[in-house]
């Protein structure tokens, strides 16, 4: 061990300079101490969530800033298409888990570095796996998941008497790239703004109405967007869901969309044009993601080590023209869904004429909320009832004809709770519902 | 089955590895970069993270100048060194683990010091289409700079000290044609139709059309035809704000009102009182354009103006002949059903297609005359210079000898701002100054960091003397670089790394805007800032 252990010593003298000396611009409570790299080297352990673009990269900064007890959960298999920014795989990859290759190759490069590979679902585990790190770190292109996971985050939070357990915090450092821009974020659950604070960060995805790509295309795109939404349910021509990895199915895409577009004299359908509609690809390149990393590691390093006050809270990088970074303090927000202490209100304008539709219509559409699938639960007179499930085949049938009924019908009051899960939060969020007119209880 | 459907093109593997990329700068701009030669001089941490973000795209082929061997520090920051290589050449183990990357990249390495290249061959450094280097004492970087500055090769100089990094664009000049603005405003010539489209706007009479018809057609002919008949009434276009609230007034009232007497403003009209304000202001040459277009290289021409030039010379006399430049030729996306859209896109498609053959012809014919090749200018490439005509861009940089060598640098304009980080910069240069003067980094040892922050200190004193600046930097600016003592973090290194790597494929390819000259970055804080110096 001795002869193993030398080496390590010389090998973090840059690190040790950072943690060993006092500076004038440390964190005000930070004590240099050979302890801090102990600390980083032998227990404190990461979870990299992601290990696509973003992932690679920060499994390879934070190993290389002594971190050894790395984490690494993604439930993607290697495409040749991520080769151009994903280093640590290699064409001879291709078709395996991307947790599993990477770590491998992180091991074999850094000795001594302890890279553990979970290929699978963020939502196959739970709060006993989460609660196990010291920090998390978030590299991914979902918007649902970096949800999920914050909401996971939130969820671990203890609160006595309304204090908050401070040994309950972890914190979760997150990146995202587009093209040339990035974005970093340090979140210390409880304290600072949430994922969901700041839902109208991420804009709502294009979508084009659907008379205008069955009557008026006039973009290469409405061609595609028809072919896709209309045609390929209505012909079905493998007998399968749509898959834009299947060459195959975007093969098929594309010739229709090129004879829908002939028809209608468009111009500009392209086999790439076709595969970006499909499957709404987001440009990606090696140098962003390189930076949006080295800045989430940092944080991390600054966070795990306290050598530095950590990022306050939001930066923005774009090196479209020059290289432009901007950092701010993104507000919580008082009545946030997730991380407020609120209860959560839904205003009715009226029950009478609200169908439940609208309701969850509202809950996907309303720029605070936008959920993908709510399921929605509630209790009439001391029972459980389910109002709508659309995950589960055999509920979704059973519950699909209160659709259309009022939430009066349904027997839901001024004041009741309906209990709403949704893909984008593995809580249950408890909503009261408040009606505006009390018009039902006086006729 | 009704026709013989077309067959789907074959994705060349290629095009299936790079398509993330290739939707950001396009195959040609790949093509470019695949026949692109760096150099990189010392295979440091940040070294071989700015590499490993040109081999990933593709870049030709590079070569790494390096003597140094391979130490145990080597092995805690570089991820392109294995741990059992202590003592070995740097430059040949980073070159064979960053071929690794990608087999499209071709890579080899110099085991030499650059003092040594430079002493010896000169010359070698003058085929590459981009030189980068790192952790380079200031004795080398003048000579180099000096050297590629007179050969016009771009040189980039980064370095990464604790949480400071700082890269530096070297480049004579730079156009650029695709600067791929985040936004831009819709080229209509609704001010000035040509015959063709002006013929095509008049045939609407907006307030005979039924519903039905209202509901077709597109913005900009509703547009026109408000605009026009306020011409008629007042004999110019709309150019105050009230002027342009009357015509958003009389789109307001256009619509037959429905059985109760409500007027329903339908989407497309909407659309028309959107683009009031970007569209209407008669269309001029943008102050940047004309400055290209009156540029001495313009005027001037010689066998080795490049095609970007004589492209501008073929610009400047269409021009001073039409007075306007040349139509971008693409219609945004607009409410109005397919034939009067479709009708109206291949009106501005056909008018930016005959502009641009103009301009593509004169520019073939002063090549002719020049004695430049004719392959020289493409089709393709006169397209996009006039499509991109509004948005052309020259950069011209300074010389990194000449800077240093100057002794009034004037920074008043930026140290008035308290927010400025330009002080880093000071320090920065402080370092270097002491590097050479001591042969190591400040604080280097233990013990070394409050002795070598005394003299950092009357070095940084110096230097603002010399440049006859007043400012003062604070003892704790000077205290932290000694702290760092020449300690490389790796995640610093990633994030300059991947900022240098963008700004050589923008050098490359010249599309998106490089920096001029200066990134300076604090990961303390995480921030940056540019500065032209
Ligand atoms: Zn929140």
């Amino acid at each position: 061990m001795t002869e193993a252990q030398e080496p390590s010593q010389k090998r973090w003298a840059h690190l040790r300079k950072i943690l060993e000396r006092p500076g004038p611009f440390c964190h005000p409570e930070f004590e240099p101490s050979p302890e801090i790299m102990d600390f980083i080297v032998t227990s404190c352990k990461i979870l990299v969530v992601g290990a696509g673009g973003l992932g690679c990269e920060l499994l390879k900064d934070l190993a290389l800033m002594g971190f050894k007890q790395i984490h690494v959960i993604d439930m993607d298999t290697i495409d040749l298409s991520n080769l151009n920014r994903q280093f640590l795989f290699r064409q001879k990859d291709i078709g395996q888990s991307k947790a599993k290759v990477a770590a491998e190759f992180i091991n074999r490069r850094i000795p001594g570095c302890q890279v553990t590979p979970h290929f699978c679902k963020i939502q196959d585990y739970d709060e006993g796996f989460y609660r196990s790190f010291h920090i998390i770190v978030c590299g991914l292109d979902s918007i649902v998941a970096r949800r999920w996971i914050n909401g996971m985050i939130m969820s671990l939070l203890c609160y006595e008497d309304g204090v908050l357990d401070n040994s309950t915090i972890i914190p979760l450092v997150d990146g995202g790239t587009e093209g040339f821009k990035g974005n970093a974020r340090v979140i210390v659950p409880g304290n600072s703004a949430c994922v969901e604070c700041t839902l109208d960060l991420y804009p709502p995805q294009v979508t084009y109405p659907l008379c205008t790509i069955a009557n008026t295309p006039r973009l290469p795109e409405h061609c595609i967007e028809y072919v896709k939404v209309v045609m390929w349910p209505k012909e079905n021509p493998f007998n399968a869901a749509l898959d834009g990895d299947d060459t195959q199915h975007v093969g098929w895409i594309y010739e229709k969309s090129l004879e829908r577009a002939a028809q209608f004299n468009i111009t500009g359908v392209t086999y790439r044009l076709v595969q970006g509609v499909v499957k709404n690809i987001i440009p990606a390149v090696a140098s962003t993601n390189a930076v949006i990393a080295g800045v989430c590691a940092t944080e991390v390093f600054k966070i795990a080590t306290s050598c530095c006050l950590p990022l306050n809270n939001y930066m923005v990088f774009n090196d479209v023209d020059g290289i432009y970074t901007y950092t701010y303090t993104a507000e919580r927000k008082d009545n946030c869904v997730v991380c407020s202490q609120v209860p959560q209100t839904l205003l009715i304008p009226d029950a009478t004429k609200m169908k439940l539709k609208d309701l969850i219509q509202t809950l996907c559409e309303d720029e605070t909320y936008q959920m993908k699938n709510p399921g929605l639960t509630t209790t009439v007179g001391g029972k459980n009832k389910t109002l709508y499930i659309s995950t589960i085949k055999s509920i979704e049938e059973r519950t699909r004809d209160n659709l259309n009924k009022s939430l009066v019908e349904l027997g839901l009051k001024d004041g009741s709770e309906i209990m709403v899960a949704d893909a984008t939060t593995p809580m249950t969020l408890v909503f009261c519902l408040k009606f505006q007119s009390s018009d039902v209880e006086m006729n | 089955m009704s026709s013989p459907a077309p067959k789907s093109p074959e994705q060349s593997e290629k095009s299936k590895k790079y398509d993330r990329q290739l939707r950001l700068w396009g195959d040609h701009g790949q093509k470019v970069l695949e026949n692109a030669k760096i150099c990189l001089i010392n295979a440091t941490a940040l070294g071989t993270e700015i590499l490993k973000s040109l081999a990933l795209p593709g870049i030709g082929s590079f070569t790494i100048v390096d003597g140094e061997k391979i130490t145990d520090e080597d092995i805690g920051t570089n991820f392109f060194i294995e741990s059992d290589s202590i003592g070995a050449s740097r430059a040949q183990v980073t070159t064979q683990n960053l071929l690794e990357l990608n087999p499209d990249v071709r890579g080899d390495y110099i085991d030499e010091t650059v003092d040594h290249v430079l002493a010896h061959s000169q010359d070698f450094f003058d085929t590459f289409s981009v030189v980068i280097a790192t952790s380079l004492p200031e004795k080398v970087l003048m000579p180099l700079s000096r050297h590629l500055w007179e050969k016009n090769v771009p040189l980039i100089v980064c370095r990464s000290v604790g949480f400071l990094g700082y890269i530096r664009c070297q480049i004579k000049e730079h156009t650029i044609i695709e600067a791929h603005p985040d936004n831009e405003n819709a080229d209509l010539r609704l001010d000035n139709p040509w015959p063709a489209l002006q013929e095509h706007l008049e045939k609407f009479d907006i307030p005979k059309l039924d519903n039905k018809e209202r509901s077709h057609v597109p913005a900009v002919i509703i547009l026109y035809y408000y605009l026009n008949q306020f011409k008629a009434e007042h004999g110019h276009l709309p150019k105050t704000r009230a002027e342009k609230e009357e015509i958003k007034r009389k789109i307001i009232e256009s619509p037959h009102p429905d059985e109760h007497g409500i007027k329903h403003l339908e989407e497309n009209f909407k659309e028309a009182i959107r683009y009031i304000n970007t569209c209407v202001n008669p269309v001029k040459i943008p102050s940047n354009v004309q400055a290209i277009l009156n540029d001495d290289s313009c005027i001037n021409l010689h066998q080795t103006s490049s095609s970007f030039w004589v492209l501008c010379a073929a610009l400047k006399e269409f021009v001073e002949s039409e007075n306007s430049l040349p139509l971008k030729g693409s219609l945004p996306d607009m409410a109005a059903d397919t034939n009067s859209y479709v009708a109206l896109q291949q009106l501005y498609q056909k008018q930016a297609q005959n502009q641009s053959e103009i301009i593509y012809r004169r520019a073939l014919e002063i090549a002719r005359t020049l004695g430049l090749s004719q392959e020289s200018i493409t089709e393709t490439e006169a397209k996009l210079f006039c499509k991109y005509a509004s948005q052309l861009n020259v950069i011209r940089g300074s010389c990194i000898a000449d800077e240093y060598q100057k002794t009034g640098l004037d920074f008043t304009s930026y140290l008035e701002d308290p927010d400025s980080l330009l002080f880093h910069y000071i320090t920065l240069r402080g370092l270097e100054r002491f590097i050479s003067e001591f042969n190591s980094y400040p604080g280097q040892l233990d013990d070394h960091v409050e002795p070598d922050l005394l003299k950092l200190k009357s070095i940084i004193g110096k230097l603002l003397a010399e440049w006859g600046c007043s400012q003062i930097i604070r003892d704790e600016r000077v205290h932290e670089v000694c702290r760092y003592g020449g300690a490389e973090l790796h995640s610093i290194s990633a994030i300059l790394g991947g900022c240098a790597a963008q700004e050589a494929i923008k050098l490359i390819t010249s599309q998106y805007k490089p920096l001029n000259n200066t990134f300076i970055y604090d990961g303390i804080t995480s921030t940056s800032a540019s500065f032209t110096l």
